[in-house]
């Protein structure tokens, strides 16, 4: 079955033929309905088992233990039965959006097959292994089988940059905020839709968690699978490089009105009086995010809960140092193994108001969660969460 | 409308259904409710209506790699589209019907029209053969 699926998918995309794959990233473990349950047992009916290694996003459920989600009992005895197979398929029990931060870290110019939007985006970009944009069953199909269908990112002549995204004209101060990253990935997203862009004329260089930051925004609001970085990214050592000495098919000048606007459409409420939660980690919080994040807060107790959420590669030093049990007695509540924004863990309520770092959580909350969306940087977060109501402080370190 | 012959992407039943012609590229996770059937996405221009039994025209598809499952499941619950129509194959939303296929369920046909010939259609009772003509009717 896996493999009749891996060529199906070959022939509707055109591929001339399979690739062998190093690893393969598997987001079919969250649980949309039985279907999917029915899918995972279907494949460990037949004995299959993963051929590569492959590690596993999100869940439906926190098996930590850390959070407590509000799925009725017959959905959560699906969600842990469909979490289970995939364990059974010989996948790693890594649940976490950001694998690339989990150890999980394919070699340049490899070929793997990725599923979650924000890691594919990552894997090609920052760290130059190829893979498409792999859908939920896909993913575990071509892990089962080994192989992939040979199109699309996978060719090198495919991933050279037709669009030049110009951040040039900006003031280098806009750089310093770290809100830049998700808002101008938002807007590059839109911009530049399915074509790839290289990003032009940065003044400084991103660091690691800005990249995750840009990627998630950028393949959020837009079908991006890659982009360029000149200067930064393994691809673009320059501008040229990455064209393959091609003219480009457009030059997009991004203006501060440009990025004003982008920061705005993160938002779906103008203002609020009040604010019920604030959420961050989408994708999932670093070690070094855990950081900032008690630089910020320094021990303050909440007003309103701030959700973290992170995978269990980052949760275990924090346990291991007390650090966990600290930020808990702040009033932030952990989140391990999935997020908010792919399982029921707010409280529902009619005109709710979340506030949120992530381009990712700004963009999905609303669908998701039914809660209106305040964007701002990760002081605002701290500062609203311990005020209790929404405060703008800009930005701080 | 005269009727065109289309490229049939995922084989299918045939389709018979009004037209729902999206203005706006959509992500099925998060962008269309599988319990509801519905547009979910507030920010979407045709938000709050109705995905289930409708051939659903799409300009573009965004985002997740979820949205083959939702789609499976709207298949599974019996809420799926009668057909959707794509400006071009998408294959991380096309796997919902693949499997759902493999899952012995009845499944929607999946065929490809250029985004700019799909507005023609809004409005009208639409029909599409297993050999992939569309009709209005």
């Amino acid at each position: 079955m896996a493999m009749r699926i891996v060529a199906e998918t070959a022939r509707l995309m055109g591929a001339p033929g399979l690739i062998p794959i190093d690893s393969a990233h598997i987001d079919g473990a969250l649980y949309h309905g039985d279907s999917g349950t029915l899918f995972a047992e279907k494949l460990v009916e037949g004995g299959a088992r993963v051929g590569v290694r492959a590690t596993l996003n999100v869940g439906s459920i926190d098996l930590t233990g850390c959070s407590k989600n509000r799925l009725p009992a017959g959905e959560r005895a699906m969600a842990a039965r469909m979490m289970a197979a995939y364990r059974t398929l010989g996948c790693e029990a890594t649940w976490t959006c950001a694998p690339y931060q989990a150890g999980h870290r394919p070699q340049a110019g490899s070929d793997v097959a990725w599923g979650e939007s924000n890691a594919v985006v990552f894997c090609n970009s920052v760290l130059g292994a190829r893979t498409n944009r792999y859908g939920d069953f896909l993913d575990i199909a071509c892990a089962i089988a080994g192989v992939a269908p040979d199109y699309g990112l996978h060719r090198a002549q495919n991933r050279l940059a037709s669009v030049i995204f110009d951040v040039g004209g900006l003031e280098a101060g806009t750089f310093a905020e770290e809100t830049i990253w998700p808002v101008l990935g938002a807007l590059y997203g839109r911009e530049t839709g399915t074509a790839i862009g290289v990003v032009a004329g940065l003044p400084v260089r991103p660091d690691e968690d800005a990249l995750k930051a840009f990627g998630a925004a950028a393949a959020s609001s837009g079908s991006v699978g890659l982009f360029h970085m000149a200067g930064v990214t393994p691809e673009a050592p320059d501008i040229a490089t990455c064209l393959g000495g091609r003219e480009p098919q457009a030059r997009i000048t991004v203006t501060p009105a440009m990025l004003a606007d982008a920061r705005r459409r993160l938002s779906t409420i103008e203002a609020a009086g009040h604010l019920d939660a604030v959420a961050i980690g989408s994708p999932h919080l670093s070690a070094t995010e855990f950081e900032r994040l008690e630089r910020l807060l320094a021990g303050r107790r909440l007003a309103v809960p701030l959700y973290a959420c992170t995978g269990r590669h980052a949760l275990a030093a924090l346990e291991r140092e007390g650090r966990r049990q600290a930020l808990e007695a702040c009033g932030v509540v952990i989140v391990a193994d999935t997020c908010i924004v792919v399982t029921p863990i707010l409280p529902t309520l009619a005109g709710g108001v979340l506030m949120t770092n992530s381009g990712k959580f700004a963009h999905y909350a609303p669908g998701n969660t039914g809660y209106g969306v305040l964007y701002g940087s990760l002081a605002d977060c701290v500062e609203s969460a311990v005020a209790g109501r929404p405060v703008f402080v800009g930005e701080a370190s | 409308m005269r009727p065109v012959a289309t490229r049939i992407l995922v084989p299918g039943r045939p389709a018979l259904g009004p037209a729902l012609v999206l203005t706006a590229p959509i992500s099925f996770w998060g962008g269309v409710d599988p319990k509801s059937g519905r547009i979910a996405d507030v920010r979407h221009p045709q938000a709050g209506a109705l995905v289930s039994g409708q051939v659903m025209f799409l300009p573009g598809t965004i985002g997740s790699s979820s949205a083959a499952a939702v789609l499976l499941e709207l298949v599974h619950a019996k809420l799926a589209p009668s057909a959707l129509v794509l400006d071009e194959p998408d294959a991380i939303l096309l796997l919902g019907l693949i499997v759902a296929r493999e899952m012995g369920l009845p499944v929607p046909i999946a065929v490809q029209l250029a985004k700019a010939e799909q507005g023609a259609w809004a409005g009208r009772q639409v029909a599409i053969g297993d050999d992939g003509v569309m009709s209005a009717v």
